[in-house]
Order: C-alpha cells, then sequence, then structure tokens
C-alpha cells in the first residue's frame, strides 16, 4: 500500500531507530530523504523521525543506512524469505567502508574494502587528458584520444 | 491533494538530459565540454538524487565492459561478434562497436576520478572474465556524479541539475521532440522544459511482469525497482520506432536476493549443479545442437544457459546450486605451501562478500540470515522475473541512427544516437540492439548521444513556441490523478477502495499478473503463444482505459501512477512484437509453444512504431547487417 506508516518502528526492510534518529535537526530534509532513489524516506515532522514509507518498494540498497548523519537506519531482511537474526551494518568513511557481517548463529565477520582513492570534492572533469579536436561533428569523444591510450577505432 | 495552486515552471535550454544514472552522467560529462565551445546550455533533470541515482545507486563491483584496446588485449570486431552471438545474432554492429572503441576511455577517466580497479602485481586490472575488470565499486556512483556535476560547474549559469522532477510526457512540434514535461515529488510544481534537443537517458524497465517475492522482498528486483520504464514510454509516446521489444532479460542470480553470479562463475570458476550434481552444461549440451550456430557458439549465449537451467527445474531436479565450496577449495588447494593456503582462502573469502556488499547488500544479509558461509555451503541459484534492460544481456530499446563512420546503409540518419524522430536522442537502457553495455558502456554511449545532440543543436539552432493551451492540456494530464481522487474520496470509508478510481498499486499488480500468466512470466516458466498474447492484449485494453482513472492522494502517489502507465506501455509493445516474431529465438528467455524452432527467416530486427496522430501501432521488420 502506498498508505503512509505513521508508525516508523514497525518491522520493514530499512527502519529507524526511534532513540537515534533526529531528524536531522530540522534542515529543509533529512539525509535519507535527501539521497533516496526512490524516494521512499519522509520525515513525521511532529514526531521529527524518519521513516520509510513503503518498504515493499525498498531495494535495500542502504544509501540511507550510509548517509545517515546519526547511524539511525538500519536493515531488518525481508521478512518474506529471510530468517531473522541476520544483521550487515556498513560503517562508511570518505576512503573506505567497514562491514559488519552478524550471522543468525551470532557468528560475526568484519570486512573492510576501499572505496575511493581521491578526497571527495576534488574531481577535475579532464584528469589531465587533452581532447584532441575541436570539431563537433569528429567521433573524438572529450578527452580522447588521450583517455582511450591508442588512436580510435575506424572500422 | 488540491491542484488548483500548482505553479507551473518553465525552463528553456538548449541539451535537455532526462535522467540521473551513468548514462545521463556521460551525457552531461560529454556535453559540458562542447557546450561551452558553442556556448549552449545544459540541462539534468533528475527523478532521484545524481550521487545514488540509476541502476549504480548501491555500487558494483565489476566493470563488465573494458576492452583494453591501448595493450591490444581484445579487438572491437571480437566483441561485435560476442555480442551478436549472445543475442543470437540480433544486434547492432554499428552500435556496439561505436561503444566499445570508447569505452576505455571512459574507464580510465573512472580510475584518474578515484575509482579503485582491482591490480595484479605487474599494475594491470583484475580481469573477472574476458571483458570484466573487477572493482572496489561501492561508490562508484558517487565518483561518477562528482565527475558529471562538476563538468556541469564548470559552464557556470550554462550547467543545470535539477533533482526530484519526475519527467512523463514528451512535447512535441510536428515531427521534431522539442521538450518535456513532468513534476517535483516534493513540491506542489509542474514543469516544461523546453529544448533544442532532447535526451532520453531514463534507465530500463523493472515490475512489468510478477516477481517471484510479492511481500516486502518485492523490492528486492534483480535491477531496481524505480527504473519504471519512463524511456520507453518517452519514446514510444514520441512516435520514435523502436526495437528488439521482445528481448527481455531474465537473469540467473542467487535465490531471492538476487546476488550477482558473475564473479562466481568467472572469476572463481564455480560450477552449477542440479540436486543431483549434476553439471547441465554437460549433461544438456545436446540440447544446444536445436539452436543453430548459437548453440555451438562460445561462450555459450546467456538465454541458452538459462534454457538448460530452466529445464532441469521444469524436470524436478531441484533446488539448482551455485557450488562455491567446490570452487573456493580447489583455487586453494593449488597452494602448497599451508600458511600461504589458509591467506589465500582469507583472501578468496574477503572476495566473495565484497562481491555482494558492493552491489546487491541484501544478498550477504541472506546469507547471514541463513548461516551460510560460501567456503562451507553451496547455494541456491534460479532465474528471476523478466526485465527490460538493453545495457545488459537484454535488448530493449529506441531504433537510433549510427554513428557516420561505422553504420551501413540504413543504419544512419544523420545524428548519432537519435531516435528516428528529430531532436530526440537515446542512450543506455533507452537505446536498444546495442546490448552488454553495462554500467561503462552506457556512461560511454551518454557521451556519445550528449556530443551527437549539441551537433544537431547547432544546425538546428531554432526553438519552436509551446503555446499556452497545450502546456494547460499536459498539466490538466498529468495531475489528472490527483484530481480524480480528490472528486471522489469522500465517496467510500476507504481510501484505497473505491468504484471510482484505481490506485497505481493496484494497477502495477493487474499488469503484473496478466503479464506473468499470459505473457510468459516466471509463474508458467516463461512460457506462451499466440492465443495467450492475444487473450493478454484483450486484458490490456481495459487496463488502458482504467489507467485514465488513476488516483493520487498526493505527490509520491502520482509518481507511481505515472510509473505503471511507463510499465504498461512497455508491456504493450513486448506483447505485440513477441506475438509478431512467430519463432522461439532466445528460448530461456522466453519460449512460443506455437512456434518452439529458431527459423532463419526471422533473423531480422522485429520493431515497432506507436503512432501519435492515428494511435495505431505499426509492426516493422528491419535487415540486420
Amino acid at each position: 500500500m502506498f498508505v503512509i506508516h505513521q508508525n516508523y518502528f514497525q518491522t520493514m526492510p530499512s527502519f529507524v531507530i526511534n532513540e537515534k534518529c533526529d531528524g536531522c535537526k530540522a534542515q529543509d530534509k533529512t539525509a535519507c530523504q535527501y539521497i533516496c532513489p526512490n524516494d521512499l524516506m519522509v520525515l513525521d515532522k511532529e514526531k521529527n523521525k524518519a521513516y520509510n514509507r513503503a518498504v515493499d518498494m525498498c531495494w535495500e540498497c542502504y544509501s540511507c543506512v550510509k548517509i545517515c548523519p546519526t547511524q539511525a537506519i538500519e536493515v531488518r531482511g525481508y521478512a518474506d524469505f529471510m530468517p531473522l537474526g541476520g544483521v550487515v551494518q556498513p560503517m562508511r568513511s570518505s576512503d573506505s567502508i567497514m562491514w559488519s557481517v552478524k550471522f543468525r548463529n551470532k557468528k560475526i565477520k568484519r570486512f573492510k574494502f576501499p572505496i575511493r582513492t581521491t578526497p571527495e570534492g576534488s574531481i577535475e572533469p579532464d584528469a589531465g587528458f587533452e581532447t584532441e579536436t575541436d570539431d563537433l561533428k569528429s567521433q573524438l569523444l572529450r578527452t580522447e584520444p588521450g583517455s582511450i591510450g591508442t588512436d580510435l577505432y575506424e572500422g | 491533494m488540491n491542484i488548483d495552486n500548482f505553479e507551473t515552471i518553465t525552463i528553456e535550454t538548449d541539451l535537455l538530459i532526462l535522467g540521473g544514472g551513468m548514462a545521463a552522467c556521460g551525457a552531461a560529462y560529454e556535453a559540458s565540454h562542447w557546450a561551452k565551445k558553442h556556448n549552449l546550455k545544459v540541462t539534468v533533470v533528475d527523478k532521484a538524487a545524481m550521487e545514488r541515482s540509476g541502476a549504480v545507486a548501491m555500487g558494483l563491483s565489476a566493470i563488465n565492459l573494458y576492452m583494453g584496446l591501448a595493450k591490444g588485449n581484445n579487438t572491437i570486431d571480437d566483441y561485435v561478434s560476442y555480442v551478436k552471438n549472445d543475442l543470437m545474432g540480433i544486434a547492432r554492429a554499428d552500435l556496439v562497436a561505436n561503444i566499445a572503441r570508447h569505452v576505455d576511455s571512459s574507464v580510465h577517466l573512472f580510475e584518474k576520478w578515484g575509482l579503485p580497479i582491482w591490480k595484479d602485481d605487474e599494475g594491470n586490472y583484475v580481469n573477472e572474465g574476458r571483458w570484466q575488470v573487477m572493482i572496489h565499486g561501492e561508490s562508484y556512483k558517487n565518483i561518477v556524479s562528482e565527475a558529471a556535476k562538476n563538468a556541469l560547474k564548470d559552464l557556470g549559469d550554462n550547467g543545470e541539475y535539477y533533482e526530484r522532477i519526475f519527467i512523463t510526457e514528451p512535447i512535441m512540434d510536428g515531427d521534431r521532440c522539442i521538450g518535456a514535461a513532468g513534476f517535483s515529488v516534493r513540491e506542489k510544481k509542474f514543469y516544461i522544459f523546453k529544448a533544442k534537443a532532447v535526451l532520453d537517458v531514463m534507465g530500463g524497465a523493472v515490475h512489468v511482469f510478477r516477481p517471484r517475492s510479492v511481500g516486502e522482498g518485492m523490492g528486492r528486483s534483480w535491477y531496481p525497482p524505480f527504473n519504471s520504464g519512463a524511456s520507453a514510454y518517452f519514446t514510444m509516446k514520441s512516435g520514435a520506432e523502436m526495437t528488439c521489444q521482445e528481448v527481455r532479460f531474465v537473469p540467473i542470480r542467487f535465490k531471492d536476493s538476487y546476488g550477482p553470479v558473475g564473479a562466481w562463475f568467472l572469476l572463481f570458476k564455480a560450477k552449477a549443479v542440479n540436486a543431483k550434481g549434476e553439471d547441465y552444461m554437460v549433461t544438456r549440451a545436446d540440447e544446444l545442437k536445436k539452436w543453430g550456430e548459437y548453440g555451438q557458439a562460445k561462450p555459450t549465449p546467456s538465454n541458452l544457459r538459462n534454457y538448460l537451467m530452466l529445464k532441469e527445474v521444469e524436470e524436478g531436479n531441484g533446488p539448482i546450486y551455485m557450488k562455491t565450496d567446490d570452487a573456493i577449495r580447489e583455487l586453494a588447494a593449488n597452494i602448497p605451501d599451508e600458511k600461504e593456503a589458509k591467506r589465500k582462502l582469507k583472501e578468496l573469502e574477503s572476495e566473495a562478500w565484497e562481491d555482494f556488499l558492493d552491489m546487491t547488500i541484501s544478498q550477504a544479509l541472506n546469507w547471514a540470515s541463513h548461516n551460510i558461509m560460501p567456503e562451507e555451503t553451496p547455494s541456491e541459484i534460479s532465474a528471476c522475473e523478466p526485465y527490460f534492460i538493453s545495457s545488459h544481456s537484454g535488448a530493449s530499446g529506441a531504433w537510433v541512427s549510427g554513428p557516420s563512420d561505422l553504420a551501413p546503409e540504413g543504419y544512419h540518419w544523420g545524428y548519432g544516437n537519435m531516435t528516428t524522430v528529430k531532436g530526440l536522442f537515446a542512450a543506455g537502457d533507452a537505446s536498444g540492439a546495442s546490448s552488454h553495455k553495462f554500467s561503462s558502456g552506457s556512461f560511454t554511449e551518454g557521451r556519445i548521444s550528449g556530443k551527437s545532440a549539441l551537433a544537431f543543436i547547432v544546425d538546428n539552432p531554432d526553438l519552436p513556441e509551446i503555446s499556452a493551451e497545450k502546456i494547460e492540456e499536459l498539466k490538466a494530464n498529468i495531475l489528472r490523478p490527483l484530481q480524480t481522487f480528490e472528486e471522489h474520496k469522500d465517496y467510500a470509508n476507504d481510501e484505497d477502495v473505491n468504484p471510482n478510481f484505481i490506485k497505481p498499486k493496484m494497477f502495477m499488480f493487474r499488469l503484473q499478473k496478466i503479464m506473468d500468466e499470459y505473457a510468459g512470466g516466471a509463474a508458467v516458466g516463461f512460457k506462451t503463444s499466440k492465443a495467450l498474447l492475444e487473450k493478454g492484449l484483450e486484458y490490456l485494453e481495459y487496463m488502458k482505459e482504467d489507467s485514465e482513472k488513476l488516483a493520487a492522494s498526493d505527490l509520491n502517489e502520482l509518481m507511481r501512477c505515472w510509473e505503471n502507465v511507463h510499465r504498461m506501455w512497455q508491456a504493450e509493445s513486448h506483447i505485440r512484437t513477441i506475438l509478431f516474431r512467430e519463432e522461439t529465438r532466445w528460448p530461456g528467455y522466453y519460449f512460443r509453444t506455437d512456434f518452439p524452432e529458431i527459423k532463419e527467416d526471422w533473423e531480422v530486427f522485429t520493431n515497432c512504431k506507436w503512432d501519435p496522430e492515428t494511435g495505431e501501432w505499426e509492426m516493422i521488420k528491419r535487415d540486420v547487417h
């Protein structure tokens, strides 16, 4: 149903922990509202807490979990095929991500992966490559052929 | 929601890019450079927020198209024949080659921008398979969108990005597309974008067919649920010719959470077996002989691999397992030193988990909740439901012009990636018959199209007017579901159950049921026939009528209404094209029980076109060159 679930504490793929969510301190929108690619996260203005309004349209992409400034969002696996007890929770920093995987049998595994080799915001679009032509009708694209590393294939 | 005080905002631009995914980012990146030289404006409109918009929102664990041309790893011809074979002969060589010749440039840029690509001891990329390179890709989309946004910023006032605006309708001036209409999903604002050229890059279509999980798990579609057919709807409504609308993609993935299998098959060399432990690619090898030269092609086409597995399931030989345990054991067994072998095992374990955590986190959660350690326990795999995604192993999308230097006669009409509608371009999942472009190729095709659309703009600098009447008509039509709800909501005690209207969710379920049962969905083993398809079309007619009575209580629901209208159009073109093609060519995607064989005289593109003047569909055969 697209009926808005006012009870954000109910079970759902991504859920908000009441105690931790501060509604992003009444900014114009919460971080989770900003990021959700399916526009599922909503701020309950009375309670000042965010919630997922359509749990069965949630891709479990974790974008909200990763961006939440108070780590108030977690994911409870889809109840229609996952037994209870599994938890997968990330801690994302500017250059790496640490995952904690908790099994139903209480075992815990932890993995850390790099996510980015440059500082956030530093991207220079041409990345040091020259564009060989000014011709809009040429087949060469921006930064080519330097960025290909060889001449453009011409059939 | 009352529609009376909806503000109408009109924005004029030169190039209008619709979408926010990989292809949109590629287009914005490329177009910004050329627009600056020609003092042109570029406007990007996205229904989400670009850093997590589109199918790469979650990240990826591999880039599935990298040629390695500079090192002579592969040739363009090799790649074209691989793609053609995988699609049973039905692919546009010119489009595939055009993407392949530029794709390394995009991948090299990604790396420079900060995407960590796996390297071996000599500093070469680590290949997953022949065309795939492994990445630490959790932030793939964040990085690419930052580059696109920075490129737009370089344009100053001539570079614009609008987020959270849902585009639904093309605006036409005779035979030319001159803009798009939509609405904010957050505020009472109706938008008209007027443009000299429009690039449609709004992704593929999910939830056209009933998914296997219909509870909470419905959201765990393989391709994202927010890719809802906007691209195809936009080109069809403009009157553009579409191609390969029958070529759906049915991925085989880890069961239920749809985790990727590529790394397991290609990098870890795992085998898939039936419950008796039989490798069906070996035991059923004879079945491949029925599918012409493609049955003997190496690698075996995706849909034929599916087909052999579907046969196992049909005969009751499931569950089907990915032997992750055997694969890891064998990889570690080759190392004689015990300590080194232990280290290798640890490394493989981490790689296996990263594969899911980078791109399908839910699959890691599935393993955790089932206590699955991949090195100890094999995992079930299964065929998902059908998807429309031409960037992967499907092919549906608009029929677009090829590049002037590679396209043969009949495949080229002036500007690369322009549809058959003047001024309307398509790329990524929006353009058809150029499968296997994946994330890197979609970005690349966006670049190609962005540049090409600017060339069109320089040659066609006029900006046709849109009349005030036309704008009011579009506004009334697009906001109608809100109006319908307002008019009738007080009649019944339940806002979802009311004989005067239908809510988008039930509308979607009805569509999915029709498609599943009549058009060869998962429930019927992907089988269909003329009789079933015609019945499905009959039921779709009722849906089209009822779509006029869709109702929305708020802006979010208004978006869901239009998403489901888009899905319905994708569905109709799909049924019509399956019906038109009287053979079975991709038996692992769908099977025509009344035409169960592949036929040489159907080695053609089956295109379709909806006429905006008459509302009639035309079916067209086009030669494969």
